[in-house]
């Protein structure tokens, strides 16, 4: 009797704590934001370094030097992520993906600055494995000390993007991570934006249905540079994508370029780079859209951008 | 006296050892030029059954002769020493060994069920001589690569993540492929290896085989003081207390383990050997087999399938061969469906008719197929998929035109920018030819508030279009894509066509803006 009066008291005690008005039980997460990642505004250097040359290793030493050198973005102990154009299954002479020796280059920069750890991601179209394989970018990573992180299904955080059409989407989780994040896109000829530049590299960040977002692209664009704040951009306009693109695939279409531009404004670094697509700021028009939040700005001229010729 | 039964074990554990290797070298970035498919080319039946439908023994599959002949001297070794579904079988039916002398004496007694499996082999060499292939099914290589790659290796996936795949595929159907694997494993839970002693059609054809083998499982009559320990330890109901079955017998070598007094050997007969029993079949069963097989194929060939008119669903992968010589090599191994990085390639249902079964077919809502790959092809045993280079997949020189795989038509009435004024344009963006063959028109159309929207609408080029439903895979009407690739156009038929010309009318890349701008 007194067992059954247990297993009684305990039914209503059970009863009473699984109760709700709810049909299904679930944890409430609170989507968080992605962290600036910038470093302090330093009058004593420029904002937009420009570099021509052959050596991209010489190239991207002699920009970040001028910026003020690793050392000013990079402290000893960070966790740094670089996020490379890898979208796509093709190989380094298609200009589809950034250029792997601009990679290799900005992974050594911070090995040597003193960095925890380099990560290397991007939330590739193509099936990841084979992009980071084929484009040469994961060999490029791996040997200069860095890691290539594969972002998986379960790899992806609700984040509140905060923007005007972006709210809460899933990204990869590395971006929550680390202390400090890279941008390392190219310059390639986009059909529907007319170009993926700096910002529209952001688009490797999130996962989901992201293909819905070309309904809205230019405010897309807009939403993700403002959401993403990278302590420094580094773009690759070796190798130029002039047509067919994204995706490309015949060298026919690419043109060589060399140049190597860093920079700490994307929307001044998107509007340098117009000039390698034969594109004004008036045709692209997610450049004046950034400009209004407060992004960067469109007249690149103003930051008085630093050039450098090397042999 | 640990002997043939250790020797034995070691081979066993090194044959599963190398099956699982390969089936996880089996992937992007691990294949490394691993012969991934060599237990599918080592099976007998496959290459036998294949050379009745074909009339060539394929390459790698002359491998099989490295089991058939020894078997005619030896015995079914093969069963227990390299079987990986062999193996796994007589692993689980230990789990559920008899204790108890009388019960195991009682399993382990030949029955004449054992029969069937003679029968089902009949059955399917009838099928495979007039040209079908449905080997697959039964084969017990070909199931457990099926079975494992396509159920069970994501099953282990999604519990212990990353060891196989960046991300778990998921296959049509897969739950029915593991639960016979599952039902096959939980059957020696009342007959020990019931798969092997009564269903299996290559254990069949090894024991055909083995009836004339000189070395084999022998007694002694005179050592032998009755005690069926051997009967007990028996895997392959073999009958070893009595005149020896070697059609039935495993060398699995634990009867001689088993053996008190020693009286049991492996090898040739002695003095005082016991007689063997001959190969336990009924010749009008075996009539009457091939019998029914000789109805049902052309039964089965009657009703409708895709070598009967095209479906616009059955799109094979790159380097198919067509689709009447494709069913007549293809086992369903599952082998080039474990190795796709897009999970694309899926098991057919009954998409391409009954015989269809379990062969590989491109469903573009899961996946698409990638531009430069080529490996279902390279892993392909039986090459039902031709082991095509990239540069003959995506039609560079010396390869005039690339291989098409079907055509991507436009929904008009579920596509954004045709149907609800939406700027989109994802296909486009996505397409890997070079021209794209998608390409679009500028247009300013009046919405419904009156405001002007411009807006790119899309259309497929034909001609350049390769059929390989990233289009499909990456539009964003998700349920349903707005852009659908059907089979029509496929390269590897010369009547599931619809162009006069299949010449590229671009050429040249720099004409390819005038195009765009249209």
């Amino acid at each position: 009797m007194a067992g059954l009066s247990g297993v009684a008291a305990g039914l209503g005690i059970g009863g009473y704590l699984l109760y709700s008005d709810e049909p299904i039980r679930q944890s409430v997460v609170v989507p968080q934001r992605l962290r600036d990642f910038r470093v302090a505004d330093d009058p004593l250097h420029p904002d937009l370094v420009v570099v021509r040359g052959r050596r991209v290793d010489a190239m991207v030493q002699a920009a970040v030097d001028k910026l003020g050198g690793m050392g000013r973005f990079i402290r000893r102990g960070d966790r740094v992520l670089l996020k490379p154009n890898v979208g796509w299954d093709r190989q380094p002479e298609q200009a589809a993906n950034t250029g792997p020796e601009l990679v290799e280059a900005m992974v050594r920069l911070c090995r040597v600055a003193g960095a925890k750890s380099v990560w290397v991601t991007d939330v590739s179209l193509n099936d990841p494995r084979r992009c980071f394989a084929r484009s040469g970018i994961e060999q490029a990573a791996v040997s200069a000390g860095g890691e290539v992180r594969l972002p998986g299904q379960e790899d992806f955080i609700a984040t509140d993007m905060g923007g005007k059409v972006l709210q809460v989407w899933p990204v990869a989780r590395f971006f929550h991570e680390v202390d400090k994040v890279i941008n390392l896109p190219i310059v390639k000829h986009h059909s529907l934006s007319g170009c993926t530049l700096a910002m529209k590299n952001w688009y490797g960040v999130i996962g989901g249905q992201r293909n819905r977002l070309h309904q809205a692209i230019h405010a897309s664009i807009v939403d993700l540079a403002a959401a993403v704040r990278p302590t420094l951009t580094i773009m690759d306009a070796t190798r130029v994508l002039k047509r067919n693109g994204p995706t490309g695939g015949n060298p026919a279409d690419v043109v060589r370029a060399e140049t190597i531009i860093a920079a700490r404004d994307e929307v001044a670094l998107d509007s340098y780079c117009l000039q390698f697509l034969d594109l004004t700021p008036e045709a692209v028009p997610f450049l004046a859209l950034a400009e209004q939040r407060g992004l960067g700005r469109v007249a690149w001229r103003d930051l008085h951008p630093v050039d450098i010729q090397l042999g | 006296m640990s002997g043939l039964r250790g020797v034995r074990r070691v081979y066993a554990v090194f044959f599963v050892g190398l099956f699982v290797f390969f089936l996880w070298s089996a992937g992007f970035g691990r294949l490394q030029g691993y012969d991934v498919e060599l237990l599918l080319q080592l099976d007998p039946l496959t290459a036998l059954a294949g050379v009745l439908t074909s009339h060539t023994l394929y390459q790698g599959l002359a491998f099989a002769l490295v089991i058939l002949i020894p078997t005619l001297f030896l015995g079914r070794f093969f069963c227990s020493w390299i079987c990986p579904l062999g193996i796994l079988n007589q692993a689980v039916s230990h789990l559920w060994h008899r204790r108890r002398a009388v019960e195991a004496w009682e399993e382990n007694r030949y029955r004449p069920l054992y029969r069937l499996k003679y029968y089902l082999l009949v059955v399917m060499l009838v099928f495979a001589a007039f040209g079908s292939l449905q080997i697959g099914l039964l084969d017990p290589i070909a199931l457990i690569y099926r079975s494992f790659s396509l159920s069970f290796l994501p099953a282990v996936d999604h519990v212990a993540g990353g060891w196989f795949y960046t991300n778990a595929p998921v296959f049509q159907g897969g739950v029915l492929i593991g639960g016979i694997l599952l039902l096959i494993l939980l059957a020696n839970r009342f007959i020990t290896r019931f798969w092997c002693r009564a269903l299996c059609p290559l254990g069949a054809l090894l024991g055909w085989c083995s009836q004339w083998s000189v070395l084999r499982i022998r007694r002694d009559v005179d050592a032998c003081n009755q005690c069926k320990q051997c009967l007990k330890a028996c895997q392959g109901a073999a009958d070893p207390d009595g005149a020896v079955r070697v059609t039935e017998c495993h060398l699995c070598m634990n009867c001689i383990e088993a053996c008190g007094t020693q009286a049991l050997h492996y090898g040739l007969a002695r003095e005082r050997s016991s007689i063997g029993r001959p190969l336990d079949i009924n010749r009008r069963r075996v009539v009457e087999s091939a019998l029914a097989a000789v109805v049902a194929v052309p039964v089965t060939k009657s009703s409708l399938s895709v070598r009967t008119a095209p479906a616009p669903e059955v799109i094979r992968p790159p380097g198919s061969l067509p689709e009447p010589q494709f069913l007549a090599r293809c086992i369903k191994c599952g082998l080039c469906m474990r190795i796709c990085p897009t999970n694309v390639l899926q098991p057919a249902l009954l998409e391409s008719g009954f015989e269809g079964l379990w062969t590989p077919i491109l469903m573009n809502g899961i996946g698409y197929c990638e531009h430069h790959c080529v490996l279902c092809g390279q892993v392909c045993p039986t090459a039902a998929i031709r082991p095509v280079t990239v540069a003959e997949k995506v039609g560079a020189p010396p390869f005039t035109q690339p291989i098409r795989l079907g055509t991507a038509f436009f929904d008009r009435g579920r596509c954004l920018p045709w149907s609800m004024d939406v700027p989109c344009i994802v296909c486009e963006e996505t397409c890997p030819t070079s021209p794209k063959a998608i390409w679009y028109e500028m247009v300013m159309v009046k919405g419904r508030d009156g405001r002007q929207v411009a807006l790119k609408r899309p259309f497929v080029q034909p001609d350049l279009c390769i059929g390989c439903g990233i289009c499909e895979n990456k539009c964003p009407v998700a349920d349903l894509a707005a852009i659908r690739v059907t089979s029509v156009g496929e390269t590897r038929s010369r009547d599931n066509r619809m162009l006069l010309h299949q010449q590229a009318v671009i050429q040249d890349p720099s004409r390819a803006d005038s195009v765009v701008s249209g």
